[in-house]
């Protein structure tokens, strides 16, 4: 007689229940910071069905705080499952015990988006199970590799609603899904496998850019109606909200028509992931941020580099760190945002507000003597 | 147009004419002019009687504050400049010890910065530090050093006619310095092979140098060029030494408030003196990527300075593997070039093979005594696990593909008699 054969849901829960065994093992015999990790995980494991689990709300607070605060931020994190490729499990791993470890800790954690590589549940699960280690509330916008695949249901099912806002000590929060595409995929006949991995190829005449579209836009306007001018707005949006290399989507197709919604207020900060690398940008009233990535470093694209950029040089191959990182944003009492590039294998770059209000003429952040990459 | 090249001409020739500013000296094969010119400054040039008085002020136990430690207490000459233990002797030894692991003075000249956590810029700043530390050699001010060696009258003979003037405690840690500008070492089995001497080393060293470069991934910070030969990076790696026995994120938590502001003495003290030692390149920098993190040593001669590491905790080469071959000691600030290896045991061999074959000719006699200690003791393995070195747990990385010696083109590695990358194009 045959084995019986074991449902896909039992071989993803013996995987899951693995990798987190393996993760005790680990820190029992090394560190006590990651023990307290995987002792959370394990917790809110044990939480069923696993909806129930929910990011605390932030906005509670928002009638008691003020300005100045900081958040920080994962980005990036392109999961495949463990036994594929640990070195990314790793990475998102140290992200959440570095924002665990700040002191005094941020209110809140902003994930960047592409948190899967694949869209596939199990990568998007994983990533789950890992976030629930972060010990302050976390703020989740989705990207392109978690959405293609299944249309975003399941990172829906997880997460909520991809596009929201929020009220926090004075400031606005917009989260804008700003990876829609144009169906490319329907004429072609192709699976959602096909469909997801031609958006997960970036360098590919096939797909369309990534845009808004007008139902964010008018979604947007909307929300942004009964918002003073006056108040600072900080949008997170996973691609950035210029158009900066159209080849690799660096690229919103429907940006000018976004900032428009924008430029009323009088001070806005657009913090984006998806570029993988120090990136700053400023257009008119409109202060732009690019995450770093925690599973790898993009190059520089050959043209459209914004000139306020401080250019980060080559990472060392050898070394799955370099040029990776997490970070934090500081709000000052003036409503505008300083960005922290927290580089795991380099010095921090600390971007400041100043910089940008000056047009890079004030606060540069140093500079690496090596050439750009 | 003649009026503009003229004077070019003449300061060419004027450049010809005379010797110019820290010339090297005839150098072996394995030490680069290149960074002989750049160890060796204007005005730091050693001369006979500057070396030598160098030499007597390094090997003087005066100079510490009970006549009891001279710097070559802990860098014997007649040990490669080190001595042979984990943890050095100061005045305050058995009871209090230094923290650190005391480093070769051979081609010390050469690295970018000194210390194994870099906190001195120049062999001179170094010097500097030892004297006044409380357990290393006890002075408590610069101006008891050089009012004690005002008083010897050898030395207040030698200073006036050396720098025209009686001794300051600069003139001292330079002399000192010179002394250690003429201690650089090159001229190995390994040397003569990239020359193009096919058996200056044998197979299982040959094997070594793939592996070094290939599947151990052990250049990517002990980098080798013919400018840069000193099988070093210079930069600071956290590779989870420390990690054998320190919680990081706690001492990083209270260091960051008592390091706040502290200048080069204090953080001398905290390094030397206390178990924030184990933060390494973070007392100098304050950064949180650093906290754990310490120079890459050069492994020129590496088979005489057991044992290894900033702390000496690991007593043989082969210890020195292991570590490695497990990938390090997970930590959070571990570095992201530390992955697992999946090295055999004959791997690690001529691992061990390769690097003694990094000895220079001066101590191959030394290197005959220390790898025999070492050999002794190779069943001995504290470091080892094969498991987490082979993948079988743990989540430490892919492994590399092992290197095919038929085909070094492949890895790019310079191959005496083989195919380099470049002739291979």
């Amino acid at each position: 007689m045959s084995k019986p054969a074991r449902s896909i849901e039992t071989r993803h829960h013996e995987e899951r229940d693995a990798f987190f065994a393996g993760l005790r093992r680990m820190s029992r015999r090394s560190f006590l910071r990651l023990a307290g990790l995987s002792a959370g995980l394990a917790m809110a494991k044990r939480l069923v069905p696993p909806h129930s689990f929910q990011l605390v709300e932030v906005a509670g607070a928002a009638e008691t705080g003020k300005l100045p605060f900081t958040f920080a931020y994962i980005s990036d994190t392109h999961l495949y499952p463990a036994r594929l490729n640990d070195r990314f499990v790793r990475a998102i791993l140290k992200a959440v015990d570095d924002v665990n470890s700040l002191d005094p800790p941020p209110d809140f954690v902003l994930f960047g988006g592409d948190l899967a590589q694949l869209g596939q549940r199990e990568e998007l699960d994983l990533g789950h199970e890992i976030l629930k280690g972060v010990k302050v509330p976390v703020r989740m916008m989705v990207g392109e590799h978690d959405w293609f695949f299944d249309m975003g249901e399941h990172w829906r099912a997880l997460f909520g609603p991809e596009q929201y806002s929020f009220d926090y000590k004075g400031v606005h929060f917009v989260t804008l899904m700003s990876v829609q595409e144009k169906d490319f995929w329907t004429e072609r006949g192709m699976t959602p496998m096909q469909r997801m991995q031609t958006v997960a190829g970036l360098d590919n005449g096939l797909q369309s850019r990534f845009e808004v579209g007008a139902a964010g836009r008018e979604w947007l306007t909307k929300d942004l109606e009964k918002v003073d001018k006056k108040t600072p707005v900080v949008v997170f949006s996973h691609s950035p909200l210029y158009k900066y290399y159209r080849p690799w989507n660096f690229w919103t197709e429907d940006a000018e028509d976004v900032q428009a919604i924008l430029r009323p207020f009088e001070h806005v900060t657009v913090l984006h992931g998806h570029t993988h690398q120090l990136l700053t940008n400023r257009i008119d009233n409109i202060y732009f941020h690019g995450m770093l990535s925690t599973a790898w470093p993009w190059p520089y694209a050959p043209e459209g580099l914004p000139k306020l950029t401080i250019q980060q040089n080559r990472a060392d191959p050898f070394d799955q760190f370099d040029g990776c990182g997490d970070g934090s944003v500081e709000l000052t009492e003036s409503g505008l945002a300083n960005a922290l590039y927290n580089l795991w294998d380099r010095n921090p770059v600390t971007v400041r507000a100043s910089y940008l209000a000056s047009s890079g003429a004030q606060d540069a952040p140093p500079r690496t003597k090596l050439p750009s990459y | 147009m003649v009026t503009r090249t003229t004077p070019l001409v003449v300061t060419a020739l004027l450049v010809v004419a005379l010797p110019a500013a820290g010339a090297a000296p005839p150098l072996p094969a394995g030490v680069s002019a290149v960074l002989y010119e750049l160890a060796v400054p204007p005005g730091t040039e050693p001369t006979p009687e500057k070396v030598a008085l160098g030499d007597k002020l390094f090997n003087d136990k005066r100079l510490s504050v009970n006549d009891a430690v001279s710097c070559a207490t802990c860098h014997d000459a007649s040990k490669a400049f080190v001595d042979q233990k984990p943890l050095p002797d100061g005045v305050a030894a058995p009871k209090e010890r230094p923290q650190r692991n005391s480093p070769t003075v051979v081609n010390a000249m050469f690295n970018a910065t000194q210390f194994w956590d870099g906190r001195a810029p120049t062999l001179e700043e170094q010097a500097k530090l030892p004297i006044l530390n409380p357990i290393e050699m006890g002075q408590k001010a610069p101006e008891d050093v050089v009012a004690k060696v005002r008083r010897i009258p050898e030395y207040a003979a030698a200073f006036p006619k050396i720098f025209g003037h009686e001794a300051t405690y600069d003139d001292i840690t330079a002399a000192i310095a010179t002394f250690e500008r003429t201690q650089y070492a090159g001229d190995a089995p390994f040397d003569r092979y990239v020359a193009g001497d096919e058996k200056a080393i044998d197979a299982a060293a040959k094997r070594g140098w793939l592996i070094f470069n290939g599947k151990g991934r052990c250049s990517d910070c002990h980098a080798f060029s013919t400018v840069s030969p000193l099988f070093s990076d210079q930069k600071f790696h956290n590779i989870g030494i420390a990690a054998h026995k320190t919680d990081f994120i706690d001492l990083a938590r209270k260091a960051a408030g008592m390091v706040r502001g502290g200048d080069l003495k204090q953080v001398d003290e905290l390094a030397i003196q206390t178990h924030f030692s184990e933060l390494g390149r973070f007392l100098v920098t304050k950064q949180a990527n650093d906290i754990g993190a310490f120079k890459t040593p050069g492994l020129r001669n590496v088979a005489v300075t057991a044992p290894y590491m900033h702390d000496g905790s690991l007593a043989t080469l082969w210890d020195v593997m292991d570590h490695y071959n497990k990938g390090g000691v997970p930590n959070p600030n571990l570095d992201g070039g530390m992955q697992r290896l999946g090295l055999t045991e004959a791997e690690i061999d001529d691992m061990v093979a390769f690097m003694q074959a990094l000895t220079s000719a001066r101590f191959a006699g030394l290197a005959k005594q220390t790898m025999a200690r070492q050999r002794a003791r190779k069943n001995v393995r504290p470091e080892r696990d094969t498991a987490a070195a082979t993948g079988r747990k743990g989540h430490l990385g892919d492994l590399a593909p092992p290197p095919d010696p038929a085909k070094p083109a492949a890895m790019g590695v310079l191959v005496v008699g083989g195919t380099s990358y470049e002739q291979a194009r």
